[in-house]
């Protein structure tokens, strides 16, 4: 099995604030890490490594930085780390992010089964999981929160999907596209060895001349179909909390139970 | 030096430093008395605007193309066995509206196995025209069967504007749609407004966890695809005397679409299903272990509301995960939000801030959810919310 896992690198925001102020964020000195969802994915991808064999490998397409993410995934245990680093890809929106990665796994000689996160932290969209399946002809299956199993053999793929309204059984076709969800799994802590392997290995950074076939015209901001046109902050919430407080708690109780039958949202 | 996508013409430049306080993500910098960009910058634009003297561009974008000939605004009408998913009929009342704007017609698209009865009510909440595809295969929800079926209504029919909820099966759809047609889609859109401008949808959405709103376009491409957060805006009022076409169509599903199988579907209890409740009942780390969920339980039978928990509280493993709320859980916008021994982070936050009515009960007067509570009771949620429960049973 090749299993690509994509993660993407961003701002740790657990302590952004906004400046209300100026309308900006505020994000002095800010690091980033991997999306959160994309640990599980590297997690996974371990596991069925492990399990079946084979190698996985992890790519990142984003500024040089993004390189630390990269290590860090291989000191978990993936074998081979491809960031995707060239001014030309800057800017991209997802329809370009998701043809560039698909791309770079054509070039890596495909895939058995590609893992993403569910969503990208900063982004929030979810599409590129999608979008890579839609790119290279996969089944995309998303919202995964347990394989149940993979038979090499047949080709196939057995998941379980976390939706709305409930869990949903699906059995695909390999190769397929697994964006996951928090609950698969507990990713596990890079091992001594693993970040000493890392430090050691290669990274190898790729630019738009190591994708064959691809056209230039799609890459980036100037292939991107979206364009944002303004960022601004979000609207407060008017007013401030009303407490109800003063005599027990069981009049304080009382006392809301009485506004939210007013308000009738009871 | 600068290593971001911004174009900073050097020369013109006058150092005030204008846009290092207009970026929004920290990507502007001055040194040596000019302005200097890096790897944050995510071409948003907000700096351009307020250059005094204009020494700052974006790499051209298709600038001189034309988006292709297009027309009308369409709905996808989400369904399972039969039933329309909220979503689709609040998406119609918007669908409206912009159609009404552009003075073009508002086409719903229902999907499945005899549906017709869906396509009559989409006539009730505002379509004039309904493309029904009825076909054995689309009897249950696959993204690449309904791709497959939607992209050749697209290719017919040429839409300017198509819109999808944001629920799973949207977001997967949408992501497959846009992918293949080669066209723009923003996610979770929480505001659809036309630009008198120059017609093109400009739709806003949540990014960064909420802490930032981005206006997005799609300038040359079509259809412009959006999916549409769930219970932001109102379903209209149905009006089962209206009058609409409903267009029978075919499609042809390609045998690589039919390869993946739904083996089996294990419905959720109301309790977990938060996206469609109108009231949450959450708890958080202050329960103190899992039978601190037993009160909440209560008060959620009582008020026919969804279990909501807080990462602490999953992570713990008090409740499971599909009840978590925030980041790298759910996005909820239920009318009501009880929140209960949940100290309110800004991950949690993320995920239900947009709530209609949020309720905080909470030992800490200055735990931060109370900053974004409507109404709240300092107290022990073992006593708290079992009063409340009798308060309302009393009452209700
Ligand atoms: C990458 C990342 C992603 C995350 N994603 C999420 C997410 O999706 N969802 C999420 O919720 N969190 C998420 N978190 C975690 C988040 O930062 C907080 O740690 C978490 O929300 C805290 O949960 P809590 O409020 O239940 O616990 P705490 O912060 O421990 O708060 C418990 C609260 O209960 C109150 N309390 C204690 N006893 C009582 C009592 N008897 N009665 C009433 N009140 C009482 C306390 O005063 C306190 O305010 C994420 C964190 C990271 C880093
Ligand atoms: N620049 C990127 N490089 C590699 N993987 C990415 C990138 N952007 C998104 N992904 C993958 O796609 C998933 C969904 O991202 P998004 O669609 O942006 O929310 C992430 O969890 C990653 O697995």
């Amino acid at each position: 099995m090749h299993v690509v896992v994509c993660i993407k690198s961003v701002p740790e925001t657990t302590q952004v604030a906004f400046n209300p102020d100026t309308g900006t964020m505020i994000r002095e000195g800010l690091g980033t890490i991997i999306n959160p969802f994309d640990m599980y994915a590297i997690e996974e991808a371990l596991r069925i490594v492990e399990r079946h064999g084979g190698r996985a490998t992890v790519m990142t397409m984003g500024p040089p930085q993004a390189a630390q993410e990269l290590r860090e995934a291989m000191a978990m245990g993936c074998e081979r780390g491809v960031l995707l680093s060239a001014r030309a890809f800057a800017g991209a929106d997802t329809w370009a992010t998701a043809y560039t990665l698909s791309a770079a796994i054509r070039a890596l000689g495909g895939a058995d089964l590609v893992l993403c996160g569910k969503q990208a932290m900063d982004g929030d969209t979810g599409q590129v999981g999608p979008g890579i399946a839609s790119q290279l002809g996969m089944a995309p299956l998303t919202y995964v929160w347990r394989i149940r199993e993979i038979e090499p053999a047949s080709g196939r793929i057995v998941v379980e999907r976390l939706l709305e309204e409930g869990t949903e059984i699906v059995s695909a076709p390999l190769p397929a596209v697994v964006t996951v969800l928090k609950g698969i799994n507990t990713p596990r802590y890079p091992t001594r060895r693993g970040l000493r392997r890392a430090r050691r290995t290669e990274l190898e950074v790729w630019g738009p001349q190591d994708l064959p076939g691809i056209d230039p015209e799609c890459l980036g901001l100037s292939g991107s179909p979206t364009q944002v046109v303004r960022v601004f902050s979000p609207e407060v919430r008017a007013g401030g909390v009303r407490l109800f407080e003063g005599g027990t708690l069981e009049t304080a109780a009382d006392a809301l139970a009485e506004q939210l039958i007013a308000d009738r949202l009871v | 030096m600068s290593s971001g996508i911004l174009i900073i013409d050097k020369d013109l430049c006058i150092g005030c430093a204008a846009c290092v306080a207009a970026c929004p993500f920290g990507a502007l910098a001055m040194e040596q008395g000019v302005a200097t960009v890096d790897e944050r910058c995510t071409a948003c634009s907000a700096c351009l605007e307020v250059c005094p003297v204009e020494a700052l561009s974006l790499p051209t974008r298709q600038a001189d193309l034309q988006p292709p000939e297009a027309r009308g605004v369409w709905v996808w009408v989400e369904q399972a066995g039969g039933v329309a998913h909220g979503i689709s009929w609040e998406m119609m009342g918007q669908g409206r509206r912009l159609a009404d704007g552009l003075q073009v017609p508002l086409t719903a698209c229902v999907l499945g196995e005899r549906v017709r009865d869906l396509a009559m009510e989409a006539i009730a909440f505002g379509a004039e025209r309904v493309l029904l595809v009825e076909h054995p295969e689309l009897a249950r929800f696959r993204t690449e069967t309904y791709a497959a079926a939607l992209e050749q209504l697209i290719e017919q029919e040429r839409p300017e504007i198509l819109l999808l909820g944001a629920s799973s099966r949207g977001r997967d759809l949408a992501g497959s749609v846009a992918t293949s047609l080669h066209t723009g889609l923003t996610a979770d859109c929480t505001g659809l407004e036309i630009d008198p401008a120059n017609g093109r949808l400009l739709q806003t959405r949540p990014a960064y966890g909420g802490n930032i709103m981005a206006t997005i376009s799609t300038p040359v491409h079509r259809p412009q695809m959006a999916t549409v957060r769930h219970r932001v805006f109102a379903v209209p009022q149905p009006d089962y005397g209206r009058r609409g076409e409903i267009v029978p169509r075919e499609v042809t599903l390609p045998p690589a679409s039919l390869l993946s199988t739904v083996l089996s579907f294990v419905p959720a209890s109301d309790e977990v299903n938060l996206a469609e409740a109108r009231i949450i009942v959450s708890g958080g780390a202050g329960l103190g272990g899992p039978d601190g969920f037993a009160p909440l339980r209560e008060l959620a039978d009582l008020l026919g509301g969804a279990i909501g928990a807080s990462r602490a509280a999953v992570d713990s493993g008090w409740i499971p995960y599909a009840h978590q709320v925030g980041q790298t859980g759910r996005t909820v916008r239920p009318e009501l939000y009880i929140a209960c021994g949940i100290s309110g982070a800004i991950q949690h936050r993320a995920g239900m801030s947009t709530s209609r009515t949020i309720v905080a009960i909470n030992t800490d007067p200055h735990a931060p959810i109370f900053g974004l509570a409507t109404y709240g009771i300092v107290g022990d949620c073992q006593q708290v919310v079992p009063a409340l429960t009798r308060a309302l049973r009393a009452r209700l």
